[in-house]
């Protein structure tokens, strides 16, 4: 059970689902950019092709948490943003949020395509083989190369934004906002 | 009945009658069309199915339908010209640690012997050669004669051929098994 608010409408905290989610996708999504860092900085050996599966299987799997993690959502209303905050950080924080549901679908969907316009199916875990969207083709998958690139550094600065933004809510203004996604204390 | 009538009804049974025989006609096909021919194979790597191919090949053969145990086939593959499905795997199994295609730039298959097993299925028996060593290889494969298409498959261990060495002996990461595919147009005279 989630603990309202005096007014009845939304909860207080996060829900443990949203919050293990939430966890979960953040650890995901930082390792697996890590790791497309330094894998693509390898040349060629046994190792790159392990860690290039590695990559992929983890990107699909932080694709299907997405997923649930949409669904909650929308299942789900979260609390709501603290009584005074101005309407530009309102704006801010939603818009902020908006943009990182869209790229933890976009990010790995331009990874998929780019997999396969490159030759490469990809094969989750190495055994359920995901269909080829997009026929192999050189300048395609070039083209979708430049786009996963260019989303993934999008989304390291959206996360940058949106860890800056949770700390300064907790040491600057006092507020519960980082503190109501954290596992631990009861609703 | 009046003897040309009967003289008719012979030549029409004979004429008959000679359609249910296979058409034997002494056709050898011996004159391969590169340019509708293919030497194919696809792998996996990490479970991930890739496919590649041979883009220079001298394919010579000799095969009637109607003496097929007399059928022969010899097929040199320029290593070299490996397309391995992806830039990177191209330029990695030229190497000496796969193909070696330095040291030797031609992997060859003879055929012993051929096989008739039905209908329009056959066996080939060979020698498959690559970086220097030989294996025995079967090779099943259907020829139309209408077409002079022959098909065929066959499945090798790159480990016979110490294709991808050291670090690259792993089958956990590219797999033993290499399947070949091969397609090639042949005419008679």
């Amino acid at each position: 059970m989630n603990t309202l608010a005096p007014n009845g409408f939304a909860p207080a905290r996060y829900t443990r689902t949203a919050i293990s989610l939430h966890w979960l996708i953040a650890l995901g999504i930082i390792g697996i950019f890590s790791l497309g860092l330094y894998m693509t900085s390898l040349s060629l050996s046994p190792t790159k092709l392990k860690l290039y599966s590695w990559h992929k299987w983890a990107g699909i799997t932080v694709f299907v948490l997405a997923l649930a993690r949409l669904a909650w959502r929308l299942g789900h209303r979260p609390p709501e943003l603290p009584a005074g905050m101005p309407a530009l950080m309102r704006l801010a924080a939603n818009g902020a949020h908006v943009v990182l549901y869209i790229l933890m679908f976009a990010v790995p969907l331009s990874g998929w395509l780019m997999s396969s316009a490159k030759g490469f199916q990809t094969v989750w875990f190495g055994v359920l083989p995901l269909p080829d969207l997009v026929s192999k083709n050189a300048e395609l998958g070039d083209l979708l190369a430049t786009t996963h690139a260019w989303l993934n550094w999008l989304l390291a600065a959206t996360v940058i934004g949106h860890a800056c933004a949770a700390l300064k809510h907790h040491f600057i203004d006092r507020d519960d906002v980082l503190t109501r996604m954290l596992p631990g204390a009861k609703a | 009945m009046k003897t040309s009538t009967l003289r008719q009804t012979a030549l029409a049974a004979v004429l008959g009658l000679s359609a249910l025989v296979p058409a034997a006609h002494a056709a050898t096909f011996d004159q391969v069309k590169a340019a509708g021919s293919r030497v194919d194979f696809s792998y996996r790597q990490m479970g991930v199915a890739m496919d590649g191919k041979f883009n220079k090949f001298d394919a010579r053969l000799n095969f009637d339908p109607a003496k097929p145990e007399a059928g022969q086939a010899t097929v040199d593959i320029d290593v070299a010209s490996v397309d391995a499905g992806s830039d990177e795997a191209t330029a990695e199994v030229t190497g000496k640690t796969w193909f070696d295609a330095a040291k030797h730039p031609k992997a060859s298959f003879k055929s012993t012997s051929v096989k008739a097993l039905g209908g329009n299925r056959y066996e080939a028996l060979g020698t498959l050669t690559i970086k220097g060593r030989s294996q025995n290889v079967t090779a099943p494969f259907t020829f139309d004669p209408a077409s002079g298409a022959f098909d065929g498959s066959f499945v090798i261990k790159r480990g016979d051929f110490a294709i991808g060495e050291g670090e690259w002996a792993d089958f956990g990461i590219v797999a033993n098994e290499i399947q070949v595919k091969f397609h090639l147009q042949a005419a008679h005279k």
